[in-house]
Order: C-alpha cells, then sequence, then structure tokens
C-alpha cells in the first residue's frame, strides 16, 4: 500500500505559507506561556476586586417555541465563585511552575475556562442572564464561520491557500437569494449557492494551479470581483426589483422527542438547518481527510507534492477538486447568510466571516473538528459581546469583537501553542 | 528551488538593475501587458455595463422582430456610460482636480504595497493601517489648537505615517521573531483596527451629538488647498508624488533598499551575505505601513476634514491592484494610480449621470489584477511572445521556505 509511505511524511515537513521556522524564527519558550497565564490571572483578580458581590443568576430561556420542558433559573453567589475559579487557575499555575502538569495547552485553557466563568459571573452579579439564549447565539453564529474554516481545511490540506472564502460566500449568498426568488424553491437556492461557490473556486483553482498565479493575489483577485459584482448587481436590479430579493428562510428544524431533553434539546435538536449541515460536513470531511485515500492524497499532495507526484498521484487533479470541494462548502456557507438567516441579500452581508473563518482554520491546527471548536470558540466570542451591551458592562463590545482575532495572532505566531501548517502551503506545483 | 530556469534569471538582472537605465523600447514592452490588462478589463466592464442595461434587456426580448433596436440600444447604453465616464474624469477643471484628489491615498497606498512585495511581503493590512493613520492625524488635526499652520499640520500628517508604521510593524516584528506570517496577521489587524476606529469614533473621539464622527480638525491642520473652491485638489497629492521619488531613491540607490530587494529576492541568501532579514522585514513593514498611514492622513487632512465609520472605502485593498498593476515600481505605481483615480472620479458621474452603479470600477480593478496577475492570459489572448519571463510572478516566492 502506498498508503503507509506517503503516512509518514504527513504533519512532519517544514511549515508552509503561513509560518516560517528555520533561522529566523526562535522558539517560542516557557515565557510567553507564563506570560498568557499571568494575563489572565491578572484579570480574574480585577474581577474579584471589581466584584459587586451578591447573586448572579443565569436561566435557561430556550429562543422561539420549543418544547422542551423548562429549566428552573440557576442562582449563584458571585465572590464565592471568583474565588473557587481563582484557586483553580492558581492551581493550574502552580502545578505548571513545579513540572506536574506539563502541557502548556492544559494550563492555558484551565486558565480561560476560568477566565470565562468568572468574568460571566461577574458581569451578571444582580442581574440575569439566559444562559440557554447565548448558547444557541454561539452555535447560530458560529454556523458561517464553520463553514468557512471547513471550506479552507480542504483547500490548504491540498496546498492551496484560499483567502478567496469570502469571496464565494458573498457570490453565493446572492446568487442563491436571486434564484431561490425566482424560482420560488428555496433548494433550488441552495443548489445554486454550491455551484457558485465551485465556480468561483474553479477561477481561483485555475489560476493558481494552470497560471500559477501567486495564490494570495488570486484570492485577492475574487474576493474583490465578488464584491464589485454582487454590489454592482445589486444597486442595479435588486435594490428596484424588490421581489427578486425576497427568497424566505429555511424553517427550523425540530427532531421529535431528541427536542424535549431539557437544555440539549433546544441547544442541539432545534435548530438551524445550517448548523446540522454544518456538524455533517465536520464529521464528513474529518473522515475524508483521515479515514480514506482520497484524504491521504489531499494530504500528501499539500505536504510534499512532489513524492506525491512521484508515486502516481495527479497533483494538479487532486488540487482542483480539493479547491473545487472546499469553495462548494463555501458556497454553502454563503447560503447560510440568506437562505438560513435573513432571507434577502445585502451589501457586503457576510461582513469579514471568511476571514475569521481562515482564523478559525488556523486556530484549529488546518483539522475540521479543530476549526469546529475554534469556530465555537469565536461565536461564543461573538454572542457574548451582544449580551454584554444588554447587561450594559462596561466594557466596550468592540473589545470583545477583536477577541478572535488577536487570539488567532497570537496562536499563529506560536505564543501558545504551534499552527504548522501544509507544508507545501501555497506553493504552486511544477512538475 | 529548482526553478531558477531562464526566466529567472531574467526577472532577477531586471530587479537589480538600475531602474531607468533600459531604452524607451524595453519600458514599452514591459508595460505592454499592464496596458492591455487595462484595456481588456475595460472591454469586459463595457460588456457587463450593456448586458445589465434595463433598455439593452427589453430590446433583448424583440430581437428577432427588431434587431436594429438592440444594436441601438447596445450603442446608447455605452456611449453615455463611457461619456459620463469621460467627462468625470478628464471633462472639465473640476473633473481632472477630482482625479488627481482620488489618485492622492491610491498612490501612497500602492506605495506601501509595492515598497512590501519589493522585500518579499505581502502587506494586505494596508487597509487597516490606513485606518490607524487617519485617526491619529485626525487627532492631532483637532485636538491641538493655537499651533502655526505649518507646524501643525506637519505634526498631523507625521502622526498619521507614525500611526500607520507602528501598526504595520507589529505583523513585520512577529515574522522576524516568530516566523508567523504576515498576510495572516495584517488580515487580522484589519479587522482589529476597525473595531477600534469604530470604538473610537462612536466614544472617545466622538463629536457631541448623536452622529458618529470626530470633529472637524483645525483649520491650521489643512492641508493647503491649491485653488479656490470648489477644486479640491490639495498639497497631499504633491506629497504623493514626493513619496513616490522618495520610495524610487529609497529602494533603488541606498543601502537600505539594496537590502529589501535582497531579501526579496531571496532571504536566505541574503542571510549568508550579512543582511539582518528580520531587521528588514520590520523596517520594511514600518515604512510601507507609514506609507498606508499617509494616505489615510492625505484624505482626512485634505478632503474629508473629519472622519466618520467606514471611511476608506477601499483604498487599501485596491492598494494590492495598484502594486500589481504598476509592477511594483514607483512610477509604475503612480500610473496606475492615476488611472484608477481617473476611473473613480469618472465612475462617481457615471453613477449620477447614467444610472451605473460604481461598483462596475471594483470589477474591472479585479480583471485587471488578474490579467496582470496571470500574464500568460494575456499574452494567449492577443498573441504577444513571451520574452521568457513568463511564468508565476510570485511575489511570495520563498514563503515558509
Amino acid at each position: 500500500m502506498i498508503s503507509h509511505e506517503v503516512g509518514q511524511v504527513e504533519r512532519g515537513g517544514r511549515p508552509g505559507m503561513w509560518a516560517e521556522t528555520g533561522p529566523i524564527a526562535g522558539r517560542p519558550a516557557r515565557t510567553p506561556v507564563v506570560v498568557a497565564f499571568l494575563v489572565m490571572l491578572v484579570i480574574v483578580l480585577g474581577f474579584l476586586r471589581t466584584s459587586p458581590g451578591g447573586e448572579a443568576v443565569f436561566t435557561f430561556t430556550p429562543g422561539g417555541v420549543s418544547q422542551a420542558a423548562p429549566l428552573r433559573p440557576l442562582s449563584v453567589p458571585v465572590d464565592p465563585t471568583l474565588y473557587l475559579f481563582l484557586l483553580l487557575t492558581v492551581g493550574a499555575g502552580m502545578g505548571y511552575a513545579a513540572g506536574r502538569i506539563r502541557s502548556a495547552n492544559l494550563v492555558i485553557g484551565l486558565s480561560f475556562l476560568s477566565l470565562v466563568v468568572t468574568f460571566l459571573v461577574w458581569a451578571t452579579a444582580g442581574q440575569s442572564l439566559n444562559l440557554l439564549g447565548m448558547l444557541q447565539a454561539t452555535l447560530v453564529r458560529a454556523v458561517p464561520i464553520t463553514l468557512a474554516a471547513l471550506s479552507g481545511v480542504i483547500c490548504e490540506r491540498s496546498g492551496v491557500v484560499n483567502i478567496a472564502i469570502e469571496g464565494m460566500m458573498l457570490g453565493a449568498a446572492f446568487t442563491s437569494v436571486v434564484a431561490a426568488s425566482v424560482s420560488g424553491s428555496l433548494l433550488v437556492g441552495l443548489v445554486l449557492a454550491i455551484a457558485t461557490g465551485a465556480l468561483l473556486a474553479a477561477v481561483h483553482a485555475g489560476l493558481a494551479i494552470r497560471y500559477r498565479v501567486d495564490q494570495i493575489v488570486s484570492g485577492t483577485v475574487i474576493n474583490i470581483f465578488a464584491t464589485g459584482v454582487t454590489s454592482y448587481l445589486s444597486a442595479r436590479f435588486l435594490q428596484e426589483i424588490e421581489w427578486l430579493n425576497n427568497s424566505g428562510t429555511f424553517p427550523n428544524l425540530s427532531i421529535p422527542l431528541l427536542g424535549r431533553i431539557p437544555l440539549l434539546g433546544p441547544l442541539l435538536f432545534e435548530g438551524n438547518l445550517f448548523f446540522y449541515i454544518a456538524v455533517a460536513l465536520v464529521v464528513g470531511l474529518h473522515i475524508l481527510l483521515f479515514r480514506t485515500r482520497f484524504g491521504l492524497r489531499i494530504r500528501a499532495v499539500g505536504e510534499h507534492p512532489r513524492a506525491a507526484d512521484t508515486l502516481g498521484i495527479n497533483v494538479a487533479k487532486v488540487r482542483y477538486i480539493s479547491v473545487i470541494l472546499g469553495g462548494m462548502i463555501a458556497g454553502l456557507g454563503g447560503a447560510y447568510f440568506t437562505l438560513g438567516s435573513v432571507g434577502r441579500f445585502d451589501e457586503l452581508m457576510t461582513a469579514g466571516r471568511g476571514f475569521i473563518g481562515l482564523a478559525a482554520m488556523i486556530f484549529g491546527k488546518w483539522t475540521p473538528v479543530g476549526a469546529f471548536s475554534a469556530s465555537l470558540l469565536f461565536g461564543f466570542a461573538d454572542s457574548l459581546q451582544t449580551k454584554l451591551q444588554i447587561l450594559g458592562i462596561p466594557i466596550p463590545s468592540e473589545f470583545l469583537l477583536m477577541a478572535p482575532y488577536l487570539a488567532t495572532m497570537v496562536v499563529v505566531s506560536g505564543i501558545v501553542g504551534r499552527a504548522v501548517p501544509p507544508a507545501a502551503d501555497g506553493q504552486p506545483y511544477e512538475k | 528551488m529548482k526553478r531558477e530556469t531562464r526566466g529567472e534569471r531574467g526577472k532577477q538582472e531586471e530587479r537589480f538593475a538600475p531602474a531607468g537605465s533600459g531604452p524607451v523600447l524595453e519600458m514599452l514592452s514591459r508595460s505592454a501587458v499592464p496596458l492591455l490588462a487595462v484595456l481588456t478589463g475595460l472591454l469586459l466592464g463595457a460588456v457587463i455595463v450593456i448586458v445589465t442595461d434595463q433598455r439593452v434587456i427589453d430590446a433583448w426580448a424583440q430581437v428577432t422582430s427588431n434587431p436594429a433596436a438592440l444594436l441601438a440600444a447596445m450603442w446608447a447604453s455605452i456611449s453615455q456610460a463611457y461619456q459620463a465616464l469621460f467627462d468625470g474624469a478628464l471633462g472639465s477643471p473640476y473633473a481632472i482636480s477630482e482625479s488627481l484628489v482620488a489618485a492622492t491615498p491610491y498612490i501612497f497606498a500602492g506605495l506601501a504595497v509595492a515598497l512590501g512585495f519589493k522585500a518579499g511581503l505581502f502587506n494586505i493590512g494596508a487597509e487597516g493601517q490606513l485606518f490607524m493613520g487617519a485617526l491619529a492625524s485626525v487627532w492631532v488635526g483637532y485636538a491641538f489648537s493655537g499651533i502655526p499652520a505649518v507646524l501643525h499640520v506637519t505634526l498631523a500628517v507625521l502622526a498619521g505615517a507614525l500611526a500607520g508604521g507602528v501598526w504595520a510593524a507589529i505583523p513585520g516584528y512577529l515574522k522576524a521573531r516568530t516566523g508567523a506570517h504576515e498576510v495572516v496577521n495584517t488580515i487580522m489587524l484589519n479587522y482589529v483596527a476597525f473595531r477600534l476606529s469604530d470604538w473610537l469614533i462612536n466614544g472617545p473621539m466622538k463629536r457631541p451629538g448623536w452622529v458618529p464622527i470626530t470633529p472637524e480638525i483645525q483649520p491650521t491642520a489643512y492641508l493647503p488647498r491649491l485653488f479656490a473652491e470648489p477644486l479640491r485638489l490639495h498639497a497631499g497629492f504633491f506629497l504623493a508624488i514626493a513619496a513616490a521619488v522618495g520610495v524610487y531613491y529609497l529602494l533603488f540607490r541606498s543601502t537600505l533598499g539594496f537590502e529589501m530587494r535582497s531579501v526579496g529576492a531571496n532571504p536566505h541568501a541574503a542571510r549568508v551575505a550579512g543582511i539582518n532579514v528580520g531587521r528588514t522585514y520590520v523596517v520594511t513593514m514600518a515604512l510601507s505601513g507609514a506609507l498606508a498611514g499617509l494616505a489615510g492622513a492625505s484624505q482626512v487632512l485634505g478632503v474629508d476634514h473629519w472622519l466618520g465609520q467606514g471611511f476608506s472605502a477601499g483604498y487599501g485593498f485596491d492598494s494590492i491592484a495598484l502594486a500589481l498593476l504598476g509592477k511594483s515600481h514607483p512610477a509604475g505605481v503612480v500610473a496606475a494610480a492615476l488611472l484608477f483615480g481617473v476611473l473613480r472620479s469618472g465612475a462617481t458621474r457615471m453613477q449620477s449621470a447614467a444610472g451605473i452603479p460604481i461598483d462596475i470600477i471594483t470589477i474591472i480593478q479585479a480583471l485587471v489584477i488578474a490579467f496582470v496577475a496571470a500574464e500568460a492570459l494575456v499574452r494567449g489572448l492577443y498573441r504577444l511572445r513571451s520574452q521568457g519571463k513568463v511564468g508565476a510572478e510570485l511575489f511570495t516566492r520563498g514563503w515558509g521556505r
């Protein structure tokens, strides 16, 4: 079997375009971990100092109609909770210092958990917060980011950098709404969205593989093109002909019985269609990439195209297929904005989600599951900031919105954890 | 890598040849592809204008009974559109002044990206740096008063350059220190800059009242206008030209520029030759960001005089197109920026007079970049002979290697 030999190459090579190790790069040491830990510790201490005391009430009211049994609100004493999690943080730090905890990720993870919990309790003190609503919003907001990230994962695993996801999603959002409005069928809209993503991806693949255009340039071209065409057509037609821009949306799915489970029911089994698609794709892509022969080929081509070529794999073909598959996923992501959310197209409505997806992909270390987890984290930050505005927290919501971007920079720089991209990422292959 | 072919060496020579020494013919043949790319872009833009025109669509419905009407409608559509474009861009002194005003931030931002390219850095964050520059300039512009005009406007301009430079130096430093790629970090910093400016303009820098915009800058901080109202041409344009000359001297006549180009050509060879590659990355990014910051500064100090949300209108992203179109050469960038300025101010007229959305310019720009980047496409289209340097124009050559 070829598979074994190629498997050896996988993930072992030098990193591709997103990060550069080598003589210029200094290996991150313990210092950044300690710094990150101390920063989080100081913030937790800050919450404790400024704690208003009293109780924080968390409610669990599902949004919309739900068949689930209601849950009683949870009342949490503020100060004891803060102390408890401060203890957890300090404990993790001491464990790391004493060498009992080896994994820097675990320490950072535990401190981060404390940070989030203490923040929520501190912010809610004396008020009440709908935790279930927030979690539901987290999942919904994570959907487009997940789809964008998955699109990136499959493209980049094959060695083609795709910063055009934003443009693909925008283009798909536009065509899906028009197709669905004209045909009266949401399904037609969905199919056309996927086709649009595939088409733009084919252009990207053609420019990058056939014409060996710099992949960042080619991606930029598609982003600018999609922005221009959708805005142009939207201004020319959609704003004047109202019925062209009115597609309706897919109804929420509700799974019988499972939807009745308290908490989990409304969260997982009564949701947006696109959420299920995204989850299915996470599982599907994981299997495709890591359990099938074709997935192995994708990874081989992304890590070491020459070796793959020597073994008889058609590098260009694998890359074309991967990029177009990625484009189709991005197309689904675009359809979410219209058919899955508001049912109409607005100029620039993707609002940078494609780039956040890219960040989630890197954060998730180029794996489907990792990308999904990162997307959930970003979705959480997004839904948190809307809740904060309601709670009237003195922290400007803009700073919370910056968090995902800053976190990505931290990860890419290898300060916490190390993101190793496919070795041949961004490099054209020439026989 | 074994891509050191004939073509590569040709490019290498081009990089290190003292620019400007080549004969005119060489210049012409080098700009053939960009010119044809622009031409093709404009032609395709015309096609888009025609096929999306309601009159043409109506005439198309009766094409069998009245084919002449279709042709007439198409002609009417395109002649009206491009007439408006010409009028708006070059048709009057006012139009010319507007074109130059629009070209000013383009020149700065295009130079910013081009400078990065020369050192092998892809500064995709010009947009964010432009925001930071504009914010700093506007703050210096309104927060201080009672300073002599010359000093005030100088300070405001410098603040813009400084803010953009510092913002861009961050990804430069991260690349030099940790190897993190500048593309992802500059994209991320774009969004951080947008959020930061949202917050500043809505909060600490908001002018009293409801509207989320900054206070107007003091008249002492205005970049002086050169003609009477309504001509808006301001000193920033000449500052931009001066910057282009400065970048030219920096790149081709200074040690630092030589180091930048060496690092861009081959970082490993540059390191062996004793060049501090990391330092070059940081310095290049800082200078690139400073230029982008100047784009923002010139826009607020010369034209708007205050800052609102989302004011930039994508100058930072267009700058990538400019650098590619201008082949990363300062003179080429200026020419490309003038073209874009003309297109932009013409498109404004096209929108008001012919009802064609201004976004047509964005489409044309995307097409132009595609054609410039995929030289083989244009050469194939026009049956141009290749000069032994066709192939991947890899600005990012050597990334991760």
